[in-house]
């Protein structure tokens, strides 16, 4: 049932549910919602969980609206506190981080990619002591941050440092012009590949590619990069 | 019972008798990889096909191209929910490739460059049901879409159509590859909608 909605950009809204025997998901899984309509016509599409795994049987997925989506537009605009949602989950065991991981990890979100990334940087700041995070948040502009007030929370620790690449919009007095990730930013703000972290990449396709193109080049082995590509049909933006 | 969710009502494809159950349509062909992108040159490309510790046949690029070729014009269900219809493709059947293989053999493991694997019956791989395609829509298959040359097995989910094929190795026993090991179904069939395990 959703118990909570939450607007993150005019565009994206996080949905809390409460799910009763809920078995527990991993940072970096994703559930699978189904939408029925009064006839029985029904669609079906995937969703990354946002929240830390926790023993409450709550789960966070946050939601883009595509403007041609047949699922989004329903879970942005009409779905309400109350209602309740079928889905099925927790999905996929590759995609993931576990705290006992020992190795740095370094994590690149392109857009609305961030969000099981955002499971585990939640889940790593809800364990203490653990391997240090690195964010690197790709977005078109400063507004189409997702969670940015909680990326801004410094850490007590220092486990999770963030930095962000603007494509299309930047800050006031952002060193930088807006463009595509470069290898000079990937190799100034990911972790050295001789520490060898584990990087987890998710975004549009062809973000994926370039930013997965890019950790190899700068000596990362292709084993230890780990990605999921996503987009609504994946055509290159 | 499914729980019903007022003023949905969803966008319905009139084409939607021809797609699997929970499918949708798309025109683009969307990209699912487990990690980055293989660039395998042509000069240091092989297939082999294997059984136990054996190398039965072995192609590099070259002798593999000399193969007799065909243009199946199939269609493509990806387990997350995009069907993309009659895809146009040049391949090697694996018809060919097995022609005069003699094996007990009843499942085989495909290894791709870059660790990944999955495993299928052997009978899904012949009579006229599996190539080893090289061009999409007439032009060289991207590395993206598994180029130089893919596994394209069109009547399974298309995770089992492995991208950047290396080695198909032939077995008396099945053994689960990668993404069946984290769970998704064995044998996936997208007319019984056969995703995750226990499906």
């Amino acid at each position: 049932m959703v118990t909570a909605l939450r607007d993150e950009t005019a565009t994206a809204r996080t949905i809390t549910l409460q799910i009763p025997d809920w078995p527990g998901h991993l940072a970096g899984q994703h559930v699978d919602v189904r939408l029925t309509a009064p006839d029985g016509y029904s669609a079906v599409r995937s969703y990354s969980i946002a929240s830390a795994p926790d023993q409450d049987g709550r789960i966070e997925i946050t939601v883009e609206r595509l403007p041609d989506g047949e699922v989004s537009p329903y879970l942005t605009k009409q779905v309400a506190v109350g209602d309740p949602l079928e889905l099925r989950g927790p999905i996929g065991g590759w995609f993931v981080w576990r705290p006992e991981q020992p190795e740095p990890i370094q994590l690149v979100a392109g857009g609305s990619g961030i969000v099981p990334l955002m499971a585990m940087i939640r889940l790593r700041r809800a364990t203490p002591g653990g391997a240090p995070f690195r964010l690197l948040y790709s977005v078109r502009e400063p507004d189409a941050v997702w969670y940015g007030e909680e990326l801004q929370l410094p850490s007590s620790d220092s486990s999770v440092s963030v930095t962000y690449a603007y494509t299309r919009a930047v800050p006031e007095g952002w060193p930088r012009r807006p463009a595509r990730i470069d290898a000079a930013q990937v190799a100034s703000m990911t972790w050295p590949s001789r520490l060898r972290p584990t990087c987890y990449v998710c975004g549009p396709t062809s973000f994926v590619e370039r930013a997965a193109d890019l950790l190899a080049a700068e000596g990362n082995s292709p084993d230890r990069i780990r990605t999921e590509r996503f987009g609504p049909t994946g055509e290159r933006r | 019972m499914a729980i019903i969710s007022p003023g949905f009502s969803g966008r319905r494809a009139p084409t939607d008798s021809t797609l699997p159950p929970g499918q949708y349509l798309t025109a683009g062909f969307p990209v699912l990889s487990a990690g980055p992108t293989p660039h395998v040159p042509l000069e240091k490309w092989e297939l082999t096909i294997e059984e136990g510790t054996d190398v039965i046949r072995r192609w590099d690029w070259t002798s593999f191209r000399s193969l007799p070729t065909e243009t199946p014009t199939v269609d493509l269900h990806c387990v997350t929910r995009w069907s993309k219809l009659g895809t146009h493709w040049d391949g090697v059947s694996l018809d060919t490739l097995l022609a005069g293989v003699k094996t007990d053999a009843a499942f085989a493991l495909v290894y791709s460059y870059g660790d990944y694997s999955t495993n299928l019956p052997l009978e899904d791989l012949l009579n006229k049901q599996a190539w080893i395609a090289f061009r999409f829509d007439g032009a060289d298959l991207e590395p993206e879409h598994g180029g130089p040359a893919r596994l394209l097995v069109p009547h399974l989910y298309l995770w089992k159509s492995a991208k950047w094929v290396r080695r198909i190795k032939l077995m008396s026993r099945d053994m689960p590859g990668f993404w069946e090991a984290f769970g998704y179904h064995n044998y996936g069939d997208p007319w019984r909608e056969q995703r995750y395990r226990g499906d």
